[in-house]
């Protein structure tokens, strides 16, 4: 059999499968018999669970008043985080300083905006601003000493302030530290390559536990009194040197997958060393791996409650030490949920930026 | 040897001679010579496995040789880095797979080497690679990303970016043979508009109607070797090797 088109069909329209929320229900919560009693099932369960949870929390919660007297004691009692909100934010910083750290606080918070809002112009200032001048800034603002403003020592600083600072100083150092040990790990030079390896794997085989004690109890045995390295510096460094392994090998994995090609076209080229890897496979590979890294951002977040154990006082402990005093005993729930929650709300939003960049960086190829 | 005088018009753009190169115990490169004259094109061919995409990659140092010796356009290979990128500076590859930059557009893929190797001002930049992709026939589809092109599309984008440093040689690894046939044509013009205008080329190939038109010579690698060279009409008519005429019944016999 032999035919010949001697027509083109037109473009048509797909039809229209959108059957309103009645239509969306039976197709997808109720398409069969089984599915709609495993619908209703799990709605019940839900609604077991969550109800008692929600009059604990929401409805027969005590929000207002400033002791514990306030407390009907039926449900959850706010009143304690509320009268302990300053601790939980400033931790011991003197009063008359506070507004240092909310200078700190608001700073950062303009930066963030300034890099996640794509409308917002000059990009590579806000980088910049962000890794250079803001540290310094921060670091004078907080620490004080000059410029007339007074010395707050670090054993002062505590709760969230101290927690994001913690977690700042990890993230934004383990990331650069971690690329250059992926790349050291990858190198033709033998000791390089060398001094990475016994670096990542040391690090990534020690608890983070272990390098928190190490930094506060065993470096001061190791150098000379005189010498006296801060404790809060001390803890820094060892969770920049941990993560920082951590994320090496993270980048390591999205460095493998771009193909060989890349990096022979750049040579082709004439490029570097360094140019190859800054404009052609790095940007790729970092992209690749955004999933990994903010994964290890979050982990890395939810540990800087570990350094309570060297006698920090992160949001965590600050918590902890409020519900040993003695007005608010009885308390410890309230306390840990609402711990959880701001843990929650930092790494959920540091999840959701992260789907939010991937999306925005996808440029329609599959490699 | 400086380059001035090495770029007399009478002294040969490559001269490559007792090259060896083996890939452990594998002597994947044996014993060769070669001198290509500038203006000069050349097509290699040979079955795969037989050492001519290896000795083309020699030439720009994407494989390290072992013994002999390579001159390109007057300087010497060694193993030092600059020397190599002043090499490849004059030296334009186009690959097999186009290997452009997925992340980049197709003007950046263009820009960056101006930008970064050549130190060449943005807008300058941007205009050399207009004029060349405009050449190439890609200047309506600058902005988009290579993953948005078809193949023939993104293998000119990439002859557009090698030939935008402005090289004196151009290296082609089997530009063809990952296209799909109805695109192969449009690359091959380009090839052929590049030779007309006395680019000095080295490609290796499967292409014999390319071979015939555009090549002054035609080389024939085996097992490492240069079996044979001719020009075209010698090389395709009175092939003198057996190998070279198995080869040919082989890829011409259906």
């Amino acid at each position: 059999m032999a035919s010949t088109r001697t027509e083109m069909i037109a473009q048509r329209r797909p039809p229209d499968l959108r059957r309103g929320a009645m239509g969306w229900l039976r197709a997808n919560l109720f398409d069969t018999p089984l599915n709609g009693a495993v619908t209703l099932v799990t709605l019940g369960l839900l609604a077991w669970l969550l109800w008692p949870a929600l009059q604990w929390a929401v409805f027969q919660a005590d929000w207002l008043g400033d002791s514990r007297e306030a407390c009907s004691g039926e449900g959850a009692c706010w009143v304690f985080i509320g009268a302990r909100f300053e601790s939980i934010v400033y931790g011991f910083y003197p009063e008359a300083e506070r507004w240092r750290v909310d200078l700190v606080f608001l700073l950062m918070a303009a930066l963030v905006a300034w890099l996640a809002i794509p409308r917002l112009p000059a990009k590579r200032w806000a980088v910049l601003v962000a890794l250079v001048i803001f540290p310094v800034v921060a670091f004078f603002l907080l620490v004080g000493g000059s410029f007339g403003l007074a010395h707050v020592p670090t054993r002062d600083w505590g709760g969230v302030m101290l927690t994001l600072t913690i977690a700042t100083v990890g993230i934004v150092g383990s990331l650069p530290i971690g690329v250059v040990l992926a790349l050291g790990r990858r190198s033709q030079m033998p000791l390089v390559r060398g001094f990475s390896v016994v670096f990542i794997e040391f690090w990534r085989g020690v608890p983070l536990i272990t390098v928190l004690f190490m930094a506060s109890v065993m470096l001061p045995l190791f150098v000379p009194t005189q010498v006296e390295f801060d404790k809060l510096l001390r803890a820094l460094v060892g969770i920049m040197l941990f993560w920082s392994a951590y994320m090496a090998e993270v980048v390591r994995g999205g460095l493998q997958a771009i193909p060989r090609g890349q990096e022979e076209a750049a040579k082709a080229l004439g490029m570097g060393y360094w140019q190859r890897m800054a404009l052609i496979v790095l940007p790729q590979a970092l992209k690749l791996v955004i999933p990994g890294i903010v994964n290890t951002f979050i982990a890395l977040f939810k540990d800087t409650s570990l350094v309570l154990i060297i006698g920090l006082f992160d949001l965590l402990a600050i918590i902890r030490a409020g519900l040993t005093d003695s007005n608010w005993l009885g308390f410890a729930t309230e306390g840990y949920v609402f711990a959880a929650l701001v843990f929650w709300v930092f790494c959920f939003s540091m999840s959701r930026y992260s789907q939010y960049i991937e999306r925005r960086l996808h440029t329609g190829h599959r490699n | 040897m400086n380059q001035a005088t090495a770029a007399r018009a009478d002294s040969p753009m490559i001269e490559i001679t007792g090259l060896n190169k083996w890939y452990g115990d594998f002597h994947v490169l044996r014993d060769i010579d070669l001198t290509v004259a500038q203006g000069e094109r050349i097509v290699i061919c040979g079955p795969s496995g037989s050492g001519k995409s290896t000795l083309i990659r020699c030439i720009n140092h994407l494989e390290a040789h072992q013994e002999g010796r390579i001159v390109v356009n007057g300087v010497a290979m060694t193993q030092d880095v600059k020397r190599i990128e002043q090499i490849r500076r004059n030296v334009g590859m186009v690959f097999q797979h186009f290997n452009l930059f997925p992340h980049l557009t197709v003007l950046d893929n263009c820009c960056i080497a101006q930008t970064w190797v050549q130190k060449k001002p943005r807008r300058g930049a941007e205009a050399t690679a207009m004029e060349f992709l405009e050449r190439v026939q890609i200047a309506d589809q600058v902005h988009k990303y290579p993953g948005q092109l078809s193949g023939g599309q993104q293998q000119r984008v990439a002859i557009a970016r090698a030939l935008c440093m402005q090289p004196e040689v151009m290296l082609f690894d089997e530009p063809t043979s990952a296209l799909d046939p109805e695109m192969i044509k449009e690359v091959l013009d380009v090839m052929i508009e590049l030779a007309r205008e006395g680019m000095t080329m080295l490609c290796v190939t499967h292409e014999m109607g390319f071979a015939k038109t555009v090549a002054d010579r035609v080389i024939f690698m085996d097992q490492g070797q240069i079996i044979e060279q001719a020009p075209p009409e010698r090389f395709f008519n009175h092939p003198e090797s057996e190998r070279t005429q198995l080869f040919l019944s082989q890829i011409l016999g259906h």
